[in-house]
């Protein structure tokens, strides 16, 4: 499974985990990761706006000649994202799924970790290379 | 019971046997040695049942998720499904309670959840000083956090408690409103 980058966006459109799986992956200066983070928001947003069938959902998934770019949205408004390479065959959101459950256990249950801040557990690492890198 | 509350009791009792199982009685006993300690802290029975709440209203906003990311549910169409996917899916996955929904208003505003049993009461006996106690009040704050986070306030209360001398155990769950967390798009 290869893949760029893994960020999770809160519901207020602000990056609380980025995450490098690969040594191809872009290298971003914080304050770029930000603002790209938060463009994105706005974009979800706006995309869900913009759609002519009701009810929308914002963006799913961006296809172009050099990334892909995989988003899953939770019913609590954080989002999920994972860019992998071009050539990537079938979706990576059931690897957001997994994020999202490996999130509901390693960062909700860790009583320190305040809701919508950044997020610093070891285990919520440890257990995302296991996942993502299969190690 | 309709089709949806069959969906929705055999995803609770898919999501119920995933998850990792511990002794009923330690529970109980933790959070029976947690609501003693409020007790000697607090003395008085409201402000206990206050605190018990605002424990549950933090663990809400957490549960949410994990609720969300294991059970396989997908986004309620109005609030009865929001009943049934708490008395079905989130009581039996995390406490393994069978509960039901009873009482919905007309709006559609309003629901009870009826508790067949509740582990925390394993064991404990009121005494007459703190016969106000909402021993169980954790719950209700667990509800309301809970569904805060995914964008209904509402308000929730015991209406019946075995532990107060009822005969079954009823939790009152009232909406107040819906929040949007839209963007501020001007309309043009």
């Amino acid at each position: 499974m290869s893949c760029y980058t893994l960020f999770i966006i809160n519901k207020a459109g602000g990056l609380i985990y980025k995450r490098d799986f690969s040594a191809d992956a872009p290298k971003l200066s914080v304050n770029d990761q930000l603002r790209l983070v938060s463009t994105f928001h706005s974009m979800h947003a706006i995309a869900g706006r913009l759609s002519p069938v009701d009810p929308a959902s914002g963006i799913d998934h961006i296809e172009t000649n050099t990334f892909q770019l995989f988003c899953y949205q939770s019913l609590t408004g954080l989002k999920f994202l994972i860019t992998s390479p071009a050539h990537t065959s079938g979706s990576l959101e059931h690897l957001l799924f997994k994020t999202y459950q490996l999130y509901s256990d390693f960062v909700l249950k860790n009583p320190f970790y305040e809701l919508d801040m950044p997020i610093h557990c070891s285990q919520f690492d440890t257990n995302l290379d296991k996942l993502i890198l299969g190690k | 019971m309709s089709q949806q509350a069959k969906n929705l009791q055999r995803a609770g009792d898919i999501a119920f046997s995933k998850m990792e199982k511990v002794n009923s009685e330690l529970l109980s006993l933790t959070y029976g040695a947690m609501v003693s300690q409020l007790v000697k802290e607090f003395e008085d029975a409201a402000e206990v049942s206050r605190q018990l709440e605002k424990m549950g209203y933090s663990i809400g906003q957490r549960l949410i998720d994990e609720l969300l990311a294991k059970a396989n549910v997908s986004a309620c169409e109005d609030f009865k499904d929001t009943a049934q996917t708490i008395a079905k899916v989130g009581f039996k996955m995390f406490m393994g309670i069978n509960a039901s929904v009873a009482n919905v208003n007309e709006e559609g505003t309003e629901f009870s959840l009826l508790l067949e049993d509740n582990p925390l009461n394993d064991f404990v006996e009121l005494p007459e000083h703190l016969a106000d106690l909402r021993y169980s009040c954790i719950y209700c704050g667990v509800i309301r956090g809970a569904l805060e986070m995914v964008n209904m306030r509402v308000e929730c209360s015991f209406a019946k408690d075995v532990l107060a001398g009822d005969d079954s155990t009823e939790i009152k769950v009232i909406l107040v409103d819906k929040l949007e967390d839209e963007f501020p798009f001007k309309d043009a």
